[in-house]
């Protein structure tokens, strides 16, 4: 199963609804760059509401995919990163430092509109 | 007393067995939200490390009633090429597979108790407890 990626305006929203497995992460980072290359969307919000746990594995693919986005121009903020997950994320020793975050969807597109200066 | 069940490490979607293995487990044992996922995610990197390093190995998860406490205990086992510097893995940032280098540390500190055995030819045998608060 493929994570959808939406376009609105300038920006892409995806929201990931089940648990990933190491394939599914991958071809997300792939599906995302095409996606920025193909709509040049400038911002991504990435919401992670739904996900009750990260590893380093999806972690490492998470900040992957934020340090390329950034190489092709768009800014990505992480949000609905869930109180357990914080904890555990931390604890593993993984801080997703210098990564954008905001508490939901609806701050998170502030906070992008304002790294844009839009 | 333990009562144990367990799934064998071969690919990656084994990975995903076992932590719901895991998570459903904790569940059970009546485990909060916050120990859920700390359980879950030290079992992902176990068994990410038997995938990698090893190929093939087994996640056992026993639950535990010692002494009136509850807990679950996670048993990770290879016959992989072993390790021959195990305070070289524990420490934090090492990795030979170009990850994050959190795994094993990562898991001690998730978890409340940590045992590794493991030497070069012999394979790797890990067990991690969390007790029920």
């Amino acid at each position: 199963m493929r994570i959808p990626i939406l376009k609105l305006h300038n920006c892409l929203l995806v929201s990931i609804q089940w648990e990933l497995d190491d394939q599914t992460a991958l071809q997300f980072q792939e599906d995302l760059l095409h996606k920025i290359h193909e709509t040049s969307a400038n911002g991504v919000v990435i919401d992670l509401t739904s996900i009750d746990f990260i590893d380093s594995f999806i972690a490492k693919v998470l900040g992957d995919v934020i340090n390329m986005s950034n190489l092709m121009g768009a800014k990505v903020v992480i949000t609905g990163i869930q109180p357990a997950v914080a904890i555990t994320l931390i604890e593993l020793g993984i801080g997703l430092d210098n990564v954008l975050t905001a508490l939901d969807l609806e701050k998170g597109l502030e906070k992008l509109q304002q790294e844009l200066g839009e | 007393m333990s009562i144990q069940s367990c799934v064998t490490i071969i690919n990656e979607w084994d990975i995903v067995a076992a932590r719901q293995l895991g998570r459903n487990v904790a569940k059970e044992l009546g485990f909060g939200t916050v120990d859920q996922a700390r359980i879950t995610t030290a079992i992902s990197e176990l068994a990410r490390n038997i995938y990698l390093y090893a190929g093939k190995g087994q996640i056992c998860i026993d639950k535990l009633y010692e002494d009136g406490k509850a807990g679950l205990r996670i048993n990770a086992a290879d016959n992989g090429p072993g390790i021959s510097d195990i305070r070289q893995v524990m420490e934090d940032g090492f990795s030979t597979s170009g990850g994050l280098g959190a795994g094993l540390p990562g898991v001690k500190r998730l978890m409340d108790q940590f045992e590794i055995e493991s030497s070069p030819g012999n394979g790797t045998q890990i067990k991690a407890t969390k007790w029920l608060r």
